[in-house]
């Protein structure tokens, strides 16, 4: 019976749904409400990256452009074009959506380290407009980034963001687990193992990894807008090439191809540093140390690794 | 009726004719084997017909229609499936799932709805775990739907190769030696898989190494040696062929000789 309930998958996301909701009565002050919600939108994303390299196993190492795409479209939209904010959300999708499709095509023709330089080529594209636009960007200082309003409701307050994002990433997660499970997703996971054997069994490969792509900028986009919206503040570095790899760390770490590691993949990188802060000049080491022993010793990733222990433990 | 024939079809890799100037026609409803030394350019030939290579030269047609170049996928939807020589196998999946690939093609492929998880989704998961599970079934390894395909003896991923390319309901298959590695019980059981597939009407062109098993089941053989036709026929006229027993086996020796050992 506890076997079964762990093999699915819809029952980890009902565990991590009771502890979002159960967290908010040990915190000690609204500080770990705006650390749920940094959590909450880095495993969003880190959830669509998973779809990309966990599912279809292609790499990208320029994802926090997707994200800067989500992140200015909430900013410029409403302060240039006076776009309303939620409907700066979708166009930044939108756009995101459509500019991975342009890129995607040719790039992912790639493999291996050169679909991986082309993306990081992406990334760094996306970083450098971003602060060299300082007409519409506010350039490399960044800029403010007008409150988001939903039917009439101002969302500035930390708790309304923490249960938002919470929200947001849960319908993420339902989304992605959903494909997994689809044909669309078993079309992913045969590419990644085997790329001539899905073809021969009727599989476009080259299309299936568009949209793989797609989906994870999405994604992106989409965690890019709430940081956005949530933090009223955005600078380029938050769509650079740091968060591109923080991205890549989280899917690798959380476990490839778990919707559920993913998740706990961000919040191991976004609490670890707050954890470790007390440490102060160690802390970095520390923080790079304990990625290290993760992936000697748990080279599946958190996740996989600790279900697969559990369930031997309890048969 | 010819189902697929090839035309004065060549491939050169650097200055090597791995296969040249072939011709040669499967009937429907045949087991057409193709046999000849290491190196002949049997697998070549496979990956050729199969989309995987495009030849530099010559003809492949599938009922009648052109196919030369045309890719995998796109060949796979005309009917055309096959296995690997070298295993195929999606490890990361279960053997179920491995199967359940090969149906995708009888599967609605609209993304958002599988997003979305729509019912119409849920009744397709449904039907094409039903039908992964019958050909599970059919090759024998219904104990071993649920199990990691990465968990599976050689000769059970043999055989789950063959119910994944069944999985998409071709009218020709492709068979890269599914005996090779296997004992004899496990030889004798994908003989008779061959057999009932072709009873059914699925064409069979089968690369193989184990002349017994050739030249029990295979109702025409094409030999090839060194990329280029030797002999063409029944199992009766290629036994006979003094080029075959020449080039395959050896001057002194006879077919009957050679798999006595095995």
């Amino acid at each position: 019976m506890a076997q079964r309930l762990l093999n699915h998958r819809a029952f980890g996301l009902l565990v991590i749904a009771l502890i979002i909701a159960v967290a908010p009565l040990f915190f000690p002050s609204t500080f770990y409400y705006r650390m749920g919600t940094a959590i909450f939108i880095a495993a969003l994303a880190a959830v669509g990256l998973n779809v990309l390299m966990g599912l279809a196993g292609q790499v990208s190492l320029g994802h926090a452009g997707f994200y800067g795409i989500g992140a200015y479209a909430v900013a410029v939209g409403p302060a240039t074009f006076d776009i309303a904010p939620w409907a700066a959300i979708f166009i930044g999708i939108a756009l995101a959506a459509a500019v991975a499709y342009l890129v995607g095509r040719p790039i992912l023709k790639l493999r291996g380290h050169y679909l991986a330089v082309a993306t990081l080529g992406f990334g760094i594209l996306v970083s450098m407009v971003l602060t060299n636009e300082g007409t519409w960007t506010g350039g490399p200082d960044g800029m403010g980034v007008k409150r988001l309003v939903l039917f009439g409701y101002v969302l500035k307050d930390r708790a309304a963001w923490y249960w938002a994002s919470a929200a947001v990433l849960l319908v993420g997660a339902v989304v992605a687990v959903n494909l997994i499970e689809s044909p669309t997703g078993r079309a992913l996971r045969a590419l990644h193992d085997s790329e001539v054997a899905a073809a021969v069994n009727g599989i476009d490969v080259a299309r299936y990894k568009l949209v793989a792509f797609v989906i994870s900028a999405c994604y992106a986009s989409l965690a890019g807008s709430l940081a956005a919206l949530s933090d009223a503040f955005i600078t380029p570095a938050s769509a650079g090439f740091l968060k591109s790899i923080e991205l890549v760390t989280m899917v690798v770490l959380g476990g490839m191809g778990s919707v559920i590691g993913s998740i706990i993949g961000a919040a191991f990188l976004e609490s670890l540093p707050q954890l470790l802060a007390r440490m102060q000049e160690i802390e970095h080491v520390l923080l790079g140390l304990i990625i290290m022993l993760v992936m000697i010793f748990m080279r599946d990733g958190l996740f996989p690794t600790l279900a697969r222990r559990f369930r031997r433990a309890a048969p | 009726m010819t189902l697929l024939a090839v035309d004065n079809i060549a491939i050169q890799f650097g200055g090597v004719k791995a296969v040249d100037d072939l011709s040669f026609a499967v009937e429907k409803g045949q087991i057409f084997s193709i046999i000849g030394p290491n190196g002949a350019g049997k697998t070549t030939l496979f990956n050729m017909i199969s989309g995987i290579y495009r030849p530099s030269r010559g003809r492949v047609t599938l009922e009648g229609t052109d196919v030369t170049g045309l890719p995998p996928h796109l060949l796979a939807r005309r009917g055309l499936s096959r296995t690997f020589q070298n295993l195929q196998i999606f490890y990361r999946m279960t053997a179920l799932e491995n199967v359940m690939v090969g149906c995708h093609l009888q599967e609605r492929r609209s993304v958002l709805a599988h997003l979305l998880a729509l019912p119409s989704v849920k009744r397709q998961n449904a039907e094409s775990r039903d039908r992964a599970h019958a050909l599970l079934t059919r090759v024998g390894l219904s104990a071993d739907a649920e199990k990691d395909a990465g968990n599976l003896s050689y000769g059970a991923l043999k055989r789950l190769e063959i119910a994944r390319a069944l999985a998409s309901d071709p009218k020709l298959l492709l068979l890269d030696e599914p005996a090779a590695g296997c004992n004899h019980v496990e030889t004798e059981e994908i003989d008779a898989l061959i057999q009932t597939i072709a009873q059914d009407g699925v064409t069979v062109a089968l690369v193989e190494h184990d002349m017994k098993l050739v030249m029990k089941i295979s109702h025409r053989i094409l030999v090839l040696d060194y990329g280029r036709k030797l002999a063409e026929g029944s199992a009766q006229e290629v036994r006979q062929n003094p080029d075959v027993i020449r080039a395959y086996l050896g001057s002194q020796a006879s077919v009957g000789a050679a798999h006595a050992g095995t």
